[in-house]
């Protein structure tokens, strides 16, 4: 059975100049234990539809779908209470900038500790044992002394691996993650990568990974979804989007790759992909 | 071949004042580099946040002086806290940055930015500052309508476009290129090395491309410099280093960059069937 | 990618008609800073055509009018709008010369201190070291005093008058634009336009005033209005302690000193400058509040 279901998800933004469609009419399905990548440049909407599904966006966006299940159960209806408990406990979500996504006026030991505490109500012996646990799980080194230290007082990488480790604290069975590693660092990418790869085996989570680093694709995806300008271009398992892409898009897009380069000149997107006529075309 | 830059030994160090409670301490951001740059071709300066590589472009820029060692330029031995920056030197080395939402003026008209340089630098009379302001938009792949608009109205492509026309405007020897496609989406960022490659050509322009990004780089340098907090530890040309890195660091790093061919990815699956 | 966004930038006018149509979209969101603007646009028009809107000369004594009530009162008199004061003069045409004074005061003491502030600020934040330390600290001392007292200190040395209670006033506000100028510098100077600005070889001269100054506009607009109306009460205030614009001046604050006696006998005499403070700096107030509210947000975007 699929986690997570989207079927014809339409977000739409009110603004000064009129109704901006955001995403219009995406469809997708994320399996259990499945690394499902979003991929797309700025503009496509990979990470709109993601906070569409959690109910993350503000009043402005108007979001409507045919479908949107979680775990088979209905999020678009369903109150928003009801909703709140399954986003942070079942769903979970961690986002590109590591440290303004912490909260720089306390430790990141009270920040994880708060959400056992909402999540799981775990009393306060118990809390600190299990923020020890997830620290060591993520791998930052003397979890004890750690856990009294504020954000500013840790790396880019560090505090990825913080917001690992509150995103997994109760034991998700999806994690999204929104361009976990653009901010940091090519080595430490690979760290956060490797990390997000061996909690997903272990823990068995279904993980979204957004993103639009093709080579972050290849190193972790099982299936892609790509994105352009709000629809879905293509969806196909790694390895065929990869040797035989569909859509023109996906092909302009590989080789548009500085890796892929043959002779001196890039070929570039707009040679490659004339945008109206592929769109007609492209699998809605 | 003629060098248009040259550093020897080139070091930098911050000095951190102490306060009540702290010790004044030292950084060395800059341990001591030295290269050369032939006219006409592109050194590649790659590290990781905090290895110095943007410290040593704000020295090649005369931004900031060196706390030792020599800076040439065109065979010129250059010291700014010495003035020995004429406006003739300042013409040489322009600078590209990273950023192309925050390197122009919000408040200033595409042609008032692109035109500035020659009104501060020459005595160009007002048309042919106009002139030469549209020729060089349309050779960035702008058109002359933009002329008039201020920098909001574009993408990021076309700002850095517009940031490229600025540097070129004095018609300098060398050019500085502070990660200038990192900003830019896949598409765009093709566009833009393509434009850079078209004017290296055309203009005989010396290149110092400094960036994180190793697929770019084996793509666009004839030499690679590796810094890893301050040091350079691997330096050569292009196929040398990738063919054959010799410092672990450079090892580290090329194992980290994600790779996007079918073989890696058969071969990642292939691990996971097997795990 | 580029295509479509090159047709974006088309569609968009690029003419300075647009901005203003934008700023005017989120200007006219606050109701209160449209009501504010009719209202200060209207006391601009009663300033300027003062002579032929009131129906009196502002210093001529009725003899056989003296504190006439004003027309719905029992006693009132047609010709006396809103009543007389103790010598006969007419409270309206009085009233309408005074807005002649309190723009006058609100216009100069803002010009004056907006420049020197701007000039102050733009040095402090731009060379920092010692240059900051000094001009900041004067400010910071300037601060320490309360601000009626000091300007009211100033104009005992000075002398009393109109005019060297704005140079006392512009003063006493110096350290607030000086302050706002000085931060928006220092965060503006660490662009990459300014270092690009630099690079192309712009003198210090031409960074300051040319590349930087224009970016940092936005709150000194809004900081410059709230002055606008602060200036006016204080110019109000020293006029009600005599050390202002001097009788038979038809201000504000001096009419309110005038009158003071007659509180409890003829509360028009009182009441009605008093009212017209109010106003004015309630509808000064109000515009500032849109302003800010249609700058702000643009500095975010940009």
């Amino acid at each position: 059975m699929a986690l997570l279901e989207i079927e014809n998800l339409v977000v739409e933004f009110q603004t000064a100049t009129g109704p901006f469609r955001a995403v219009d009419g995406v469809s997708m399905k994320v399996h259990e234990k499945e690394v499902l990548a979003i991929v797309g440049e700025s503009g496509s909407g990979k990470s709109v539809s993601m906070l569409a599904a959690m109910g993350l966006l503000p009043w402005t966006a108007k979001v409507t779908a045919d479908k949107l299940t979680f775990n088979g159960r209905d999020l678009l209806g369903m109150a928003p209470a009801e909703r709140k408990k399954i986003i942070g406990k079942d769903i979970s979500m961690i986002f590109q900038e590591p440290v303004a996504s912490l909260n720089p006026c306390f430790t990141v030991g009270f920040q994880i500790e708060e959400v056992l505490r909402i999540h799981l109500g775990l009393d306060k012996a118990q809390r600190r044992k299990r923020a020890i646990e997830l620290f060591e799980a993520v791998g930052i080194p003397d979890p004890g002394e750690r856990l009294g230290h504020y954000p500013h007082q840790m790396s880019g990488g560090q505090c990825q691996r913080v917001m690992i480790a509150i995103a997994i604290a109760c034991n998700p069975k999806l994690l999204i993650a929104d361009e976990p590693t653009t901010a940091l660092d090519v080595t430490i990418q690979k760290q956060i990568l490797d990390l997000l790869m061996r909690l997903q085996a272990e823990h068995g989570m279904g993980l979204i990974m957004i993103t639009h680093n093709m080579g972050v694709v290849a190193e972790t995806a099982d299936r892609v979804v790509v994105q352009y300008k709000g629809r879905k271009m293509e969806e196909a398992d790694v390895l065929s989007l990869f040797e035989s892409p569909k859509s023109n898009y996906t092909r302009a897009l590989l080789a548009a790759l500085p890796d892929n380069a043959t002779g001196d000149r890039l070929p570039t997107i707009s040679e490659l992909f004339v945008d109206e006529q592929s769109l007609q075309g492209a699998a809605r | 071949m003629t060098v248009v830059l040259e550093a020897r030994n080139l070091v930098r160090d911050y000095h951190i004042p102490g306060g009540l409670m702290k010790k004044a301490k030292t950084v060395h951001a800059l341990k001591g580099v030295s290269f050369s740059v032939e006219e006409g071709k592109t050194l590649a300066i790659v590290g990781e946040s905090g290895c110095g590589k943007s410290t040593l472009g704000r020295i090649l820029t005369l931004i900031d002086p060196a706390t030792s060692g020599d800076l040439l330029i065109d065979g010129n031995k250059v010291d700014i806290t010495k003035g020995d920056l004429t406006p003739e030197m300042r013409r040489k080395v322009q600078i590209v940055f990273q950023n192309p939402y925050g390197s122009l003026n919000p408040r200033q008209k595409i042609g008032d930015i692109l035109t500035e340089p020659l009104i501060i630098n020459t005595k160009t009379p007002a048309d042919e500052r106009r002139e030469r302001a549209m020729a060089m938009l349309k050779k960035v792949g702008l058109d002359e309508k933009h002329y008039n608009r201020y920098p909001h109205m574009f993408s990021g492509g076309q700002r850095q476009r517009i940031a490229i026309a600025r540097a070129l405007m004095l018609n300098p020897k060398l050019l500085v290129l502070d990660e200038p496609v990192s900003a830019l989406d896949l598409s765009v960022q093709a566009q833009v090395l393509n434009l850079l490659a078209d004017l290296q050509d055309e203009f005989q322009l010396t290149y110092v491309f400094i960036s994180h990004d190793l697929s770019v780089v084996r793509y666009i340098a004839d030499e690679v410099m590796v810094m890893y907090f301050g040091e350079a530890v691997e330096y050569g040309s292009r196929d040398e280093v990738f063919a054959d890195p010799k410092h672990s660091y450079t090892k580290t790093l090329f194992a980290a960059t994600p790779r996007a061919d079918v073989a890696s990815i058969k071969a990642r699956l292939a691990k996971k069937q097997a795990a | 990618m580029s295509q479509a966004a090159a047709t974006n930038a088309v569609s968009t006018d690029p003419s300075r008609r647009a901005r203003l149509a934008e700023f005017w979209y989120y200007f006219s969101e606050n109701r209160g800073a449209v009501i504010g603007l009719v209202v200060f646009l209207f006391l601009v028009l009663l300033a300027i055509f003062a002579p032929w809107v009131a129906p009196h000369d502002p210093v001529m004594q009725y003899r056989d009018a003296v504190k006439v009530p004003p027309v719905w009162q029992e006693g009132g008199r047609a010709e006396f709008l809103l009543g007389t004061d103790a010598v006969g003069r007419d409270m309206l045409s009085r009233l309408i010369y005074g807005t002649r004074f309190s723009l006058f005061v609100g216009v100069i003491v803002t010009t004056l201190s907006l420049v020197g502030g701007i000039a102050l600020g733009v040095i402090a934040g731009y060379f920092r070291g010692w240059v900051d330390t000094v001009i900041m600290r004067v400010m910071d001392i300037i601060l320490a005093f309360p601000s009626l007292l000091l300007a009211l200190v100033l104009v005992a040395v000075l002398g009393p008058g109109l005019v060297n209670a704005m140079i006392a006033i512009a003063l006493v506000f110096q350290p607030h634009f000086v302050r706002l100028t000085r931060a928006a510098v220092m965060s503006e100077k660490s662009r990459d336009y300014v270092v690009a600005a630099k690079v192309s070889g712009a003198g210090h001269g031409r960074l300051m005033f040319k590349t930087i100054l224009p970016n940092c506009m936005a709150p000194l607009i809004v900081q410059a209005t709230l002055s606008f109306s602060s200036a006016i009460l204080d110019a109000a205030a020293l006029g009600f302690l005599g050390m202002g614009a001097q009788p038979p001046t038809p201000e504000w604050g001096t009419m309110l000193a005038e009158a003071r006696e007659f509180i409890n006998s003829h509360w028009w005499i009182v009441t009605l400058p008093g009212i017209a403070i109010l106003i004015t700096v309630l509808a000064i107030n109000l515009m500032g509040d849109g302003l800010r509210d249609a700058l702000d947000p643009k500095l975010k975007r940009s």
